[in-house]
């Protein structure tokens, strides 16, 4: 079937179109060039409407062991939005830690047609591949976590050779059927096993003697030579602690210009300065950004009201349970692979501490340049839920309405931000950036993110309404591989996505080693480690698309 | 539906009879007959060598072809107001079959061992935990504290791929294990060999073993604890495992909640992980809890992510609604709270449904016991035997690929129930 949609403004930043009246042809799920001789099948007029490549969550937590243990550990948050069922769509519950369905139908009604997992433990990857198979509506994909596991601080101590390194890091790639590579607390998951309790950039693993930069450089050099599209994803040192924008200005330096990609970063802007020892990074941080090519942000902004973080970083977590609210947490050490903190959170506007991390997160957005380099987050659920993303574009893209809402917020901390004299409003094309095309382009997605021919079409319509919040909380039209999904913010087709990976070339020899680790120290052999595709397509359920890495070095 | 005779060998494989999901049998197959070749513990050896007699589906009885038998179990919920799903002894395919069914037909979904489970949720949902994984305590461990739960009977090689490992990652460190039972009469013969030191026991009567724990609480907080014995244990034994603990590298207290008998499992559930909190303020020190037999785990995880909360939801509003006490089939029935009983079971033939004046559609492996004359009964295969599959292990984290041994052509819960759903 041919399908037309008619004289819209189209912002597609990978193509260079900033608004351009376009219209855009789709056959067999894809956009095509305009056929010149035959007419469409469907016509959607879209004049004055605003279009958009789906959008793309670059770092969401909605699949793994720690998402289920914040749903079992939160009924009272759930019973605050019970979602019933349609006559389409199954029943579930959403707010902080949502049902994998109910997120799977909200993302998509938001205009969200694809999701990443960031945090996948190895040891964890097959129970988090159910749950994303289990979301529905939107592709995904999954990071795996590596850097506190004990395979790879072996490799790091014993000093093996970096093709040994890189051998390992393809392989977990393909075990766990994962499209990068992430590191939480750069050794500092497995340290805290021995009773650390902090673990800077250059301090020794006690008892492997390696340091987080160490292991960064190590990792990241290592997906840069694999080829894979995707920088390392860095979850830094000391998140949340006071201070942290050193350790994050001294991690920036420390990456010797190889790519990076620093998630949540608002969580380590911090500085000391003030009578609470509690002060914004962000303008350090946000210079060092535009100054350092080599290095992509994600922000992680955080929104006022109830949510649940949940992290890899057992350390920090541990660290963090005071503040848990409502006062119950979990904490675990996972199968000498990662860990887990899952700690509830009340972000309060009048709270010192909270409403500044609000003000931090917008300095973030507004001081650094380059809208290729940055990607909208609030690292789900940790910061807030995703369902916030409307209002938070709304901050960026409107002045009057962020002025407003700092009238509102603790007072003291409104005082020492400079977010009242930052000007800047994003456009819809630096949106159209940081939501779609800068996020496909980072992960490696050649088909996603764009409106151009043969992209996958992944389509997202929306009234170009002056209020930017109802804007993007209810777009008119979704359409998933050219398919309608969602027609005026409501599910009118359920789609099952795919499952984004990379794999890049690896050298085989590595399972020996692999084997033999598996067999003398595990509790799972090597022959039940990996995740198979037919686990992933799940009775023609699933499907797996394997994006293209470059050439090994 | 093989040849008699063709023995075929499969290395490798996850035994799917308790939550700790071994995966390292050796299993021989010849037509039907599944033998246990290599580590096979009591309950695999039961499972993997049952005798599986030939068995049709039958409605009141009566033999029938499969697709009649499907068709009224359709017709029985299509007419139930408020069917109970019970038993859910299944895989993640199978629970996944379980909730779509039940949020379509606004039914009740409970595991046959939630109650068990339920010391476990009611603190995870008050205070939360800090707990370790199979692996983790293998290598890491120094001492060992079995908690009111005979674990070796529970989880046969507990002792042998935990605590007896004969390799760590931390060999340079190792020192041989403390083993501490609180407890009477738990079986401690698998705390025996090189790599296990000294093997103590508090040896209370196992209903009051929740005292001794939470003496234990009250004294490494520094509070007095009148008399010279808790429980017929006495108070210097009580502060010496305090001071084991706190001297200890990275203490791991493992209970198994099918098996507490105590008199109060919560507040034994909730002391252990108190003791846990307080020795993390200085050291490390972890929980870990068994049990996620019957495909127990795999319930309440892929209850937990499909709907938000663990078994014992009811879909009868249209969204789910969480209530423990209330949705506990057991007391729907006791109460007479509905009109159909669906029991699901896929492992052993001894979990058959409850006794019951209800109709019931049962899917049962061929063999099973039940105490009435189900209205239908399907016979389903076992996950990891007649079919593929995938389990979620005790702790919640790690889960195993099952594999088709090709024992038998018996349908999995997971195409039954998609069958019922579709002729709905």
């Amino acid at each position: 079937m041919l399908i037309k949609l008619t004289g819209g403004k189209v912002f597609d930043p990978a193509n260079g179109m900033d608004g351009e009246i376009r219209d855009i042809y789709i056959e067999d799920g894809v956009i095509i060039a305009p056929p010149l001789d035959r007419r469409a099948d469907h016509e959607y007029p879209l004049h004055g409407r605003v279009v958009m490549a789906g959008a793309i969550d670059p770092h969401t937590h909605i699949g793994g062991g720690k998402m289920t243990i914040g749903r079992l550990m939160l009924p009272e948050d759930h019973r605050g939005d019970p979602v019933c069922r349609g006559h389409l769509t199954r029943a579930g519950c959403g707010h902080a830690v949502p049902s994998t369905l109910t997120a799977g139908y909200r993302y998509a009604e938001m205009g969200y047609t694809a999701g990443f997992e960031p945090a996948m433990l190895p040891a964890n990857a097959r129970q988090a591949h159910m749950e994303m198979a289990d979301t529905p509506m939107i592709d995904k994909g999954a990071f795996a976590m590596l850097g506190s596991d004990d395979f790879f601080l072996r490799q790091l101590a014993a000093k093996e050779d970096i093709e040994a390194i890189k051998d390992y890091v393809a392989w977990t790639l393909h075990a766990t059927q994962a499209i990068a590579i992430k590191v939480v607390n750069p050794g500092g998951i497995s340290a805290f096993k021995f009773n650390q309790r902090q673990l800077d950039l250059d301090e020794h693993h006690a008892h492997y003697g390696v340091t987080p930069r160490d292991v960064l450089l190590s990792l990241s050099r290592a997906v840069k030579e694999l080829g894979i599209t995707h920088p390392l994803h860095v979850h830094g040192c000391n998140l949340g602690v006071p201070g942290n924008v050193v350790t994050t200005a001294n991690t920036i330096a420390g990456m010797e210009g190889l790519p990076v990609h620093l998630t949540h970063i608002q969580f380590h802007s911090y500085g000391t300065e003030g009578d609470r020892k509690f002060s914004s990074g962000a303008a350090r941080v946000a210079e060092l950004v535009n100054s350092h090519k080599n290095v992509s942000i994600d922000v992680g902004q955080v929104l006022f009201g109830q949510t649940c973080t949940a992290s890899g970083d057992s350390m920090r977590q541990y660290g963090n349970t005071g503040s848990a609210s409502p006062n119950k947490w979990v904490v675990m050490d996972i199968e000498c692979d990662a860990g887990c903190g899952v700690v509830p959170m009340r972000y309060r506007d009048k709270s010192f501490v909270n409403a500044l991390q609000w003000a931090i997160g917008l300095e973030l957005f507004l001081l650094i340049d380059d809208p290729w380099r940055i990607f909208l987050t609030t690292d789900h659920p940790n910061a807030a839920p995703f369902t916030f993303y409307p209002h938070l574009i709304r901050l960026l893209m409107d002045k009057g309405f962020r002025n407003d809402m700092l009238q509102k917020i603790n007072p003291d901390a409104a005082n020492s931000s400079v977010l009242a004299s930052l000007d800047r409003e994003y456009t819809l094309y630096e949106i159209a950036i940081m939501t779609r095309a800068g996020p496909a382009r980072s992960l490696g997605l050649k088909d996603r993110g764009h409106l151009g021919v043969g992209a996958c079409a992944d389509i997202t319509v929306y009234e170009d309404l002056a209020d930017r919040e109802a804007m993007f909380a209810t777009p008119v039209f979704v359409f998933k591989n050219g398919e309608l999904i969602v027609k005026s913010g409501r599910i009118v087709k359920v789609v099952q996505g795919a499952t984004h990976v990379a794999r890049p070339d690896f050298d085989k020899g590595i399972e020996k080693s692999l084997r033999s680790y598996f067999d003398r120290f595990h509790t799972v052999g090597f022959d039940n480690i990996a995740v198979s595709d037919d686990e992933i397509r799940v009775d023609g359920y699933g499907s797996i698309v394997v994006q293209p890495t470059a050439a090994r070095v | 539906m093989s040849d008699v005779g063709a023995a075929v060998e499969f290395g490798h494989v996850p035994c799917p009879f308790c939550g700790l999901l071994c995966d390292d049998l050796k299993i021989s197959r010849a037509g039907a007959a599944l033998k246990v070749v290599k580590n096979g513990c009591g309950k695999a050896v039961a499972g993997f060598e049952r005798a599986l007699p030939a068995v049709s589906p039958q409605i009141d009885g009566r033999d029938v072809p499969l697709n009649d038998a499907i068709g009224e179990a359709a017709r029985l919920i299509r007419k139930s107001s408020a069917p109970l799903y019970g038993g859910l002894a299944t895989d993640v395919g199978g629970m996944r079959a379980v909730m779509s069914l039940a949020d379509r037909s606004r039914g009740v979904v409970d595991h046959a061992l939630s109650e068990a489970a339920s010391s476990n949720l009611k603190i995870l949902q008050s205070t939360g935990w800090i707990m370790s994984t199979l692996t983790e305590t293998r290598n890491r461990a120094d001492v060992v504290v079995i908690v009111g739960s005979d674990i070796h009977k529970l989880h046969p090689r507990f002792f042998e791929r935990i605590v007896c490992a004969e390799t760590t990652l931390f060999e340079d460190s190792f020192k041989p294990r403390s083993v501490v039972f609180i407890g009477d009469g738990l079986d401690q013969s698998g705390a025996t060999g090189p790599r296990v030191g000294n093997v103590v026991t508090l040896p209370c009567a196992m209903d009051r073993v929740d005292e001794v724990v939470a003496a234990l609480l009250s004294r490494m907080r520094g509070h007095p604890v009148s008399g010279d014995n808790v429980a017929g244990v006495a108070l210097a034994a009580i502060d010496q495992l305090a001071s084991t603990l706190s001297e200890a590298q990275y203490p791991v207290l493992v209970w198994a909640p099918a098996g507490l008998e105590t008199n109060n499992p919560d507040l034994t559930v909730h002391a252990v992980c108190d003791i846990v909190r307080l020795l993390n303020k200085t050291t490390r020190a972890a929980g870990l809890t068994l049990g996620g037999d019957e495909g127990g785990q795999t319930a309440t995880s892929v209850c937990g992510w499909q709907s938000g909360y663990p078994a014992r939801v009811s879909y009868a509003s249209g969204a789910p609604d969480y209530d423990p006490e209330n949705n506990s089939v057991p007391r729907k029935l006791a109460a007479n709270e509905s009109d159909l009983l669906v029991w699901i079971a896929s492992y052993t033939p001894d979990l058959g449904p409850p006794e019951t004046s209800l109709p019931t559609v049962l899917l049962g492996p061929p063999g099973m016991s039940t105490a009435g004359k189900p209205a239908v009964f399907i016979p389903v295969g076992t996950p990891g035997i007649d079919h593929s599959g995938q389990l979620i292990r005790c702790d919640s984290v790690v889960s195993l690929p099952l594999r088709n041994l090709g024992r038998s052509d018996n349908p999995s819960v997971a195409s039954v129930l998609a069958a019922i759903e579709a002729a709905l």
